[in-house]
């Protein structure tokens, strides 16, 4: 690799952990702030202007707590369990590609980390590997409301895990790559997969919720039946990083789910503009993130709108009613793959 | 590059290998054993097998050790309550492990050395070549085992579900 090319890389790569974390962290205002509108208060408005310091007021404070192990739990594994949490929700973002390419000095560098040919396969593996983060803090504080917790959230991540595969199966069956960038370079201008695949981006949105533990589905941390779940033990920031990471989880579904359904930084028009290279890419990764930002939003909006599940009725709707709608759709994308080939891809090209 | 990998990937394996054996808490094990199947992977991508390496975390680590885990998290497993095994049983394990070992050995002495390519296709552990490869020269084999799949799950159904009388 050229030095160019790598100083291109190491910067990406830092800024793109930055922006998450900034993401994250102003997602928890964004959070407070939005559940205040719809309950028709104020919100936080002491720290700064609008209260825009109140995610660092927020840190500060998590860091300044007093940070306790309790006396019967496994120390090391209540230590391993909210880092696997903060270390799997920063590696997702890896393969997601942020904008198209930037042309600096007449050379190409793409605004992606590294485009994996298994990108949707990376997923996925990163996101079964984000169970643990969970089951293993739940288990190590020794407590009968941690462990519930926790078994609630390993069942409940390992159930939609099957219908979100699925789901994405139909997906992959029309573009006929598992790269998430070949996924967004396939829906040029205002040929988004949403169009096409409604139901599969259903389920993959459901599923989304489901596995970055958000209401109706936030089992896991039940606090009228739980006291708070897996981390009910944890203080200090070691329960920050199992908060922040949850916020950090929301944003890269977003981004996950805007790349997958919804063209990323593609957007009508946009090439027609008559714009440079270069401003063309940034114009399209500033809507990306406008589109990431509304589904953050949509996260926020449906948490407090939604009551939560009773854990049967999540249970029958994982099984029994998303994963036969997941096998439908691949079975109806199956067919009209067959019947229309020809037709569908004059249509998405 | 990639030989320096090789061996501090071979030897995580080993050592976390052996960790699941000799570490005391059961968990740690589970724990052990799924960093195992990590490295595994590892050693996967080195052959230029991403597929095989994504779809080998998935499902053993991200599925099957989590209900490994489930289980013995549940089942709460701790020094003071492990029963003692009898010596009889102890010089049973010893000797069936022993003939274990006796019957790898004689395998391994008689295959006539290991013939590694020791630069894979790149391009050979890419899903599209895998996919050919499966669904052309190896249909029939694949078909099958997912038959097998099938049975399997039906079973499984089938001694799960309450008797209904």
């Amino acid at each position: 690799m050229e030095t160019a090319d790598l100083i291109f890389k190491i910067v990406f790569v830092l800024g793109v952990f930055g922006v998450s974390l900034v993401i994250a962290m102003y997602s928890t205002y964004a959070e407070r702030k939005v559940a205040a509108f719809f309950q028709d208060r104020i919100g936080p408005n002491r720290a700064g202007p609008f209260g825009l310091l109140q995610p660092l007021a927020d840190g500060v404070k998590m860091f300044m707590k007093e940070e306790i192990i309790p006396t019967h739990a496994d120390k090391a594994l209540f230590i391993l369990g909210p880092s696997i949490a903060m270390l799997t929700a920063c590696m997702t973002s890896v393969v997601i590609p942020w904008g198209s390419s930037l042309i600096i000095n007449g050379k190409e560098f793409v605004m992606q980390i590294t485009d994996v040919n298994i990108g949707i396969l990376y997923v996925f593996g990163v996101v079964s590997i984000g169970v643990y983060g969970i089951m293993i803090g739940g288990w190590a504080s020794n407590n009968k409301f941690s462990l519930l917790g926790a078994l609630r959230a390993s069942s409940q991540m390992i159930s939609y895990e099957l219908a979100m595969g699925m789901s994405i199966i139909a997906l992959v069956m029309m573009t006929g790559t598992l790269s998430i960038r070949e996924i967004v370079e396939s829906q040029p201008g205002a040929h988004w997969n949403v169009f096409v695949q409604p139901l599969g981006f259903l389920l993959f949105l459901i599923c989304a919720f489901a596995e970055t533990n958000r209401t109706p589905f936030d089992l896991p941390e039940c606090e009228t039946e739980l006291v708070g779940g897996y981390h009910t033990e944890y203080s200090s920031m070691k329960l920050g990083f199992y908060l922040f990471a949850e916020y950090i989880n929301m944003f890269i579904s977003s981004a996950i789910i805007v790349c997958l359904y919804f063209g990323g930084y593609n957007f009508p028009f946009l090439n027609s503009l008559g714009l440079s290279h270069n401003a063309t890419a940034i114009l399209g990764t500033v809507l990306m993130f406008g589109k990431i930002f509304f589904f953050i939003f949509f996260f926020m909006w449906v948490r407090w709108t939604i009551p939560r599940f009773r854990y049967d009725q999540l249970m029958r709707l994982g099984w029994k009613i998303l994963i036969p709608l997941a096998v439908l759709n691949i079975v109806i994308t199956a067919v009209v793959l067959l019947f229309k080939y020809d037709l569908w891809n004059t249509s998405i090209n | 590059m990639s030989k320096i990998a090789f061996f501090v990937l071979a030897f995580l394996s080993i050592f976390s290998a052996m960790m699941v054996v000799f570490s005391r808490k059961p968990v740690h094990s589970v724990l052990s054993l799924i960093f195992c199947f990590f490295t595994i992977a590892g050693h996967y991508i080195l052959l230029n097998a991403q597929f095989l390496a994504a779809v080998h975390v998935i499902v053993y680590a991200g599925a099957i050790m989590v209900l490994f885990l489930f289980v013995i998290m549940l089942l709460n497993l701790n020094a003071e309550s492990e029963p003692h095994k009898t010596s009889a049983g102890k010089i049973a394990a010893v000797v069936s492990g022993g003939l274990l070992l006796l019957v790898l050995v004689s395998v391994l002495k008689s295959t006539d050395g290991l013939h590694l390519s020791s630069a894979p296709d790149s391009q050979v552990g890419m899903v599209k070549n895998l996919g050919m490869v499966l669904y052309d020269k190896y249909m029939l084999p694949f078909e099958v085992s997912a038959l097998l799949f099938l049975t399997a799950m039906i079973g499984a159904t089938m001694i799960g579900k309450k008797e209904l009388d």
